[in-house]
């Protein structure tokens, strides 16, 4: 671990930085695209999207520089009090936001919309780092994970309450931080996918189709496992549970769901085919991917996203844009670019000294990891439509620059990790 | 690093396997489905189909005879239709809710994914204010196209008129038209519907999500342009036809004037007529039921479909195919007391005046028809064959002048007359023993004998040529190359040698010679006057000539239905316009024309339908036993010719 160069008191990750900056031009340049009207061509000019994404990210810039200037003990030190500001700025935005899209997301500065829930991530992430990497000399115990996850949940009900469950939903996937730290198991990781997956079977079929499959599944388990003396109880139990969970989401879909939040699930799941009414967004979403086919139609050249036909299309749905005019070759340069950046953050995270920046690390692996997937599985018809955006992709200068900070706060961990932090 | 390092790559596990999902998710989308490239394209595309000028009809001096206007047809696409302000779109296009409902079903019905027209027909001032509130109403757009309009609102029917294609229509043409194209359906305008249509054009148009028009499709790669219907120049002469018109107007009747060096119709008249530019517009479809229903058949086609008994202008034939098979020559004389006797003696046919012993000439001039039942007897009894084999080639002799067949003029619906067969004389009387004597009607061109007055216009220009002819046509060149069909440069030889045609000529030139009514002052005019007795009514008056008579230029023929002699309308209706035609100017009296022109509604309502009445036409002289012959004509419009 030690074949990064030196480079005035530590040594900054060229990889990263390199694959940050890729992304914000790619972003740049498709925010042009999607939004490109030939008569007011010009590069730079405010009053258009990329204009602005333009200053966001020359801004982006000199908040990368600052962070790699402040020392890196800085961060630990202010974590609960930025944690705190973002708490409050999460209340505020409930009283004076500006309601967009039926969501109380916005604070107005100016010309500048400043989105609190974007900067949460980054406050949550440092003081849930902060918090577990003082725990980190003992055996992870319930308490801890506890404490920890109410960190956590303070932002996610204040989001909620927005509401803005794409955003609030972001922060469940920190629970890979509580794994990677031993609080959770791998059982209980497998536990989760099992419940996801009889979640989607349920809202499939009938849940009385499901019940008598895992009944018949429970039997066959407790015969392979008869000489267990535990195997029949455990079958029985496994049985009752599965099943209440069953009949729960099935409840919850029912009864709790909101009808637009249930239809935008029915349309992944195809029980709506109603490509002009609920599946719109999602179908014209998938139309301009398709049509890139290969190659794609080429730079300006799309004309689903250019003539908005792709809602949203340069902020969530940015990546419409990305597949219409790049083709599958785009997408895929696209894709593992992202693939790329979290697996190289593990490794950063993976090489730090400290509990507190490995665990910060795997904080913002997590985040992106979960923008990344929902985003872009959101608009090729894998994950219901939540609208969260496209890390340095997506238009809007509070995601790029909470993303930024995530991102180089970790770098300048990286740099000096020599040091104790 | 603690204890949990290997976790590592279970989450790295988990980004990869993330990031497959993406890959394959992205790689069935983009490149194993290609039905999202089909969606986009219908997304963003709009066929817009560019409809081409119908071709541009000129007069023979390059004047318009029709053109083009643009209208707007307001199209719709209902699966397109977003909610919106209805009221507004009604009140823009003057229809009401219910009018806005029916004609949605009916899109509806049509297609539900497919354009079809909404409102058609929508004028230049609708179109501009509708134009800026188009954004408001998704689905609907406006596809603009042209109508025909009459200048000068004459020749409705030659120019005919356009409709909106049928389902046959569509069937027969093998879907080269479409719901909503118009055809061609009388006249010109269907004679000539594959020339003047052109070809339509295709715009693939890139609209927004809001239905605007955003540009070409790749730059318009796919696009084709509409070609224009090639324009034509008509043989009609404006100014002919427009007097000719003015000078018919309130009478029945039809004016065929030809240029006999050419085949070329000067003037095409049917009236009553209409104004062609009835047949367009939104009130086509009233207007339409109103000139169906008229009792007196505006759409009639008088000159090509109106079949007359010829009368005096059959002598004329007669005289030449008589002569060019040597049965007489100009010097032939036969003696009229006032009538022609036949069958021994048992049959008598009148004629107008007792004209004594005369020659070919004279009789011609005196239209005797003595002598011309002489001439018809020696042509059928006289002849080394049986009258049966006779009439055969006397009636093959009379056909060449275009006489019970097609002319071939380029209009559809062309009547061919009638002439009948030796065959059917032959089983009218149960054997074929007959001769001139049971059809005698026949020489002075009534009986069963039938003839347009396009057919007679064409007679004069052959005796005009001397004889032959080309082809009657009403379209003089096409397109901008001026082509001509071959078929109207062709010659037609009638078998007749031109040294018989002189006596005819001499007798006809006698005729308007000794008219003071209708003789132009240093032209030379040849014509024949003719009345036909209408049993049901006033006479037909009936005028043909052509003038010069050296170097024709003009044959002309009138025919007015139910106004008495035809001195009185035909005869200077076709002087004034051949001295209209050659001299442009009219010498005739004030009082003459005053009287033409003035004379209050001449038009008799035709007598309604009655079962066919036999009308007995020829005289009996002699009621004999052994004659069982009856001496009758099955037609209605029998009618005896007699010289005024
Ligand atoms: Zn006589």
């Amino acid at each position: 671990m030690n074949q990064t160069k030196k480079i005035y008191g530590g040594s900054l990750d060229w990889v990263t930085v390199f694959i940050w900056f890729t992304l914000c031009i790619i972003g740049w340049f498709n925010i042009r695209a999607a939004v490109f009207d030939p008569a007011h061509a010009s590069l730079v000019s405010l009053s258009t999207n990329y204009g602005k994404q333009f200053i966001y990210i020359v801004t982006c810039l000199l908040v990368a520089g600052a962070i790699m200037i402040i020392d890196g003990k800085f961060y630990n030190y202010v974590s609960p009090i930025l944690y705190g500001i973002t708490l409050i700025l999460l209340v505020v935005v409930l009283i004076v936001g500006r309601n967009v899209g039926g969501n109380q997301a916005w604070i107005p500065i100016g010309t500048f919309r400043l989105q609190p829930s974007e900067f949460a991530k980054l406050g949550s992430c440092l003081l849930l780092a902060r918090y577990l990497s003082s725990h980190s000399n003992k055996t992870p115990n319930f308490k801890t994970l506890i404490l920890g996850a109410q960190i956590l949940l303070v932002p996610i009900v204040l989001i909620l309450l927005q509401p803005d469950t794409g955003s609030a939903l972001t922060f469940f996937a920190l629970a890979l931080v509580f794994y990677r730290e031993g609080y959770l198991s791998g059982q209980f990781l497998a536990f989760s996918l099992i419940c996801i997956i009889l979640f989607i079977l349920t809202l499939l079929f009938s849940q009385w189709y499901i019940i008598g499959v895992l009944a018949i599944l429970c039997a066959i388990g407790a015969y392979l496992f008869k000489r267990s003396r535990k195997a029949l109880p455990s079958a029985i139990i496994l049985f009752v549970a599965s099943s209440l969970f069953v009949l729960s989401v099935d409840f919850a879909y029912e009864h709790i769901l909101q009808s637009h939040q249930r239809n935008r699930i029915d349309v992944i799941l195809g029980k709506i085919d109603d490509p002009r009414g609920q599946g719109y967004n999602l179908n014209q979403s998938k139309i301009a991917i398709g049509s890139g086919q290969l190659f794609g139609k080429g730079y300006l050249q799309g004309t689903q996203t250019k003539y908005n036909f792709v809602p949203e299309q340069s902020t969530d749905f940015i990546f419409c844009t990305v597949g219409e005019e790049w083709g599958f070759v785009g997408s895929m340069f696209v894709v593992l670019l992202y693939l790329g950046l979290l697996l190289r953050i593990t490794q950063i995270a993976e090489r730090q000294r400290s509990a507190f920046a490995r665990i910060y690390g795997y904080g913002v692996a997590c985040i992106f990891f979960f923008h990344f997937f929902i985003n872009i599985g959101m608009t090729v018809g894998i994950v219901p439509v939540i609208g969260i955006p496209l890390p340095f992709l997506s238009y809007g200068g509070s995601s790029l620059l909470s993303f930024t900070m995530l991102l180089f706060i970790l770098l300048k961990f990286d740099a000096n990790r020599k040091g104790v932090v | 690093m603690n204890s949990f390092f290997e976790r590592k790559y279970i989450i790295q596990g988990i980004f990869i396997a993330a990031a497959l999902l993406l890959a394959l998710r992205l790689f069935y989308l983009q490149i194993v489905d290609d039905s999202y490239l089909l969606s986009a394209n219908n997304n963003v595309l709009r066929k817009v189909v560019v409809y081409p000028a119908r071709g541009v009809i000129l007069d023979r001096t390059g004047k318009i005879l029709v053109q083009n206007e643009p209208v707007y047809d307001l199209m719709v696409t209902p699966r397109e239709v977003k909610p919106f302000d209805t009221l507004a779109l009604c009140e823009l296009i003057g229809i009401d809710k219910e009018g806005f409902d029916k004609r949605f079903q009916k899109a509806v019905g049509f297609s539900p994914y497919r354009a079809s027209i909404f409102e058609k027909q929508l004028s230049s001032q609708t179109y501009a204010r509708l134009q800026e509130m188009l954004y408001q109403f998704r689905g609907f757009y406006v596809q603009n196209r042209t109508v025909r309009s009459y200048p000068d609102s004459v020749a409705a029917q030659f120019l005919g008129y356009i409709n909106e294609v049928t389902e046959k229509d569509i069937e027969r043409s093998n879907n080269f038209y479409r719901p909503g194209d118009y055809i061609g359906v009388s006249g010109v305008e269907r004679a000539y519907e594959e020339l003047l249509r052109g070809q339509r054009g295709v715009q693939n148009l890139m609209v927004d999500a809001f239905n605007r028009p955003k540009g070409h499709f790749m730059d318009g790669k796919y696009d084709t342009l509409a070609v224009a219907g090639e324009g034509l120049v008509s043989s009609l002469d404006l100014e002919m036809q427009k007097l000719a018109e003015k000078f018919m107007k309130n009478k029945r009747g039809s004016v065929v004037a030809i240029e006999p060096s050419t085949g070329e119709i000067l003037a095409f008249v049917s009236t009553p007529s209409y104004d062609p530019n009835m047949m367009v517009g939104r009130e086509r479809g009233n207007n339409y039921m109103k000139l169906l229903n008229d009792p007196n058949k505006p759409m009639f086609i008088r000159p090509i479909q109106a079949q007359y008994p010829p009368g005096s202008v059959f002598k004329v034939v007669s005289a030449l195919v008589s002569q060019q098979a040597g049965m007489i020559e100009e010097h032939t004389r036969y003696n009229c007391p006032g009538g022609y006797s036949y069958g021994g003696g048992r049959g008598f046919m009148r004629c107008t005046h007792v004209h004594g012993t005369i020659d070919l000439p004279a009789a011609i001039q005196g239209s005797c028809n003595t002598y011309f039942g002489h001439v018809y007897a020696r042509m059928l009894d006289q002849r080394k064959m049986k009258a049966a084999q006779a009439y055969g080639l006397w009636r093959e002799a009379i056909m060449k002048f275009g006489i019970a067949q097609d002319l071939g003029v380029d209009l559809p619906n062309e009547k061919k007359g009638l002439l009948p067969t030796a065959n059917f004389y032959t089983k009218r009387y149960g054997n074929d023993k007959w001769g001139s004597g049971f059809n005698i009607s026949n020489s002075i061109g009534q009986g069963e004998v039938e003839i347009t007055t396009l057919q007679m216009a064409n007679i004069m220009a052959i005796v005009a040529n001397r004889g032959f002819y080309y082809r009657p046509h009403l379209i003089k060149s096409i397109g901008e190359k001026k082509i001509v069909k071959p078929e109207f440069i062709e010659k037609l030889p009638v078998g007749v040698e031109q040294r018989y045609f002189e006596p005819v000529i001499e007798g006809m030139s006698r005729v308007v010679k000794y008219n003071a009514n209708i003789r132009i002052p240093g032209i030379e005019m040849c014509g024949k006057t003719g009345t036909a007795q209408n049993p049901h009514g006033k006479h037909h008056s009936v005028f043909f000539a052509f003038a010069p008579r050296v170097n024709p230029k003009i044959a002309i023929a009138v025919f007015v239905e139910n106004v008495g002699y035809g001195a009185t309308y035909a005869a200077p209706i076709a002087s004034m316009m051949v001295e209209k035609y050659l001299k442009d100017t009219i010498s005739m009296s004030k009082a003459v024309q005053d009287r033409v022109l003035k004379e209050s509604n001449l038009i008799v309502p035709e007598p309604p339908k009655e079962p066919v009445k036999e009308t007995i036409t020829m005289v009996k002289k002699t009621k004999s036993a052994e004659d069982n012959v009856t001496y009758i004509s099955h037609s209605q419009r029998a009618i005896l010719e007699r010289w005024d």
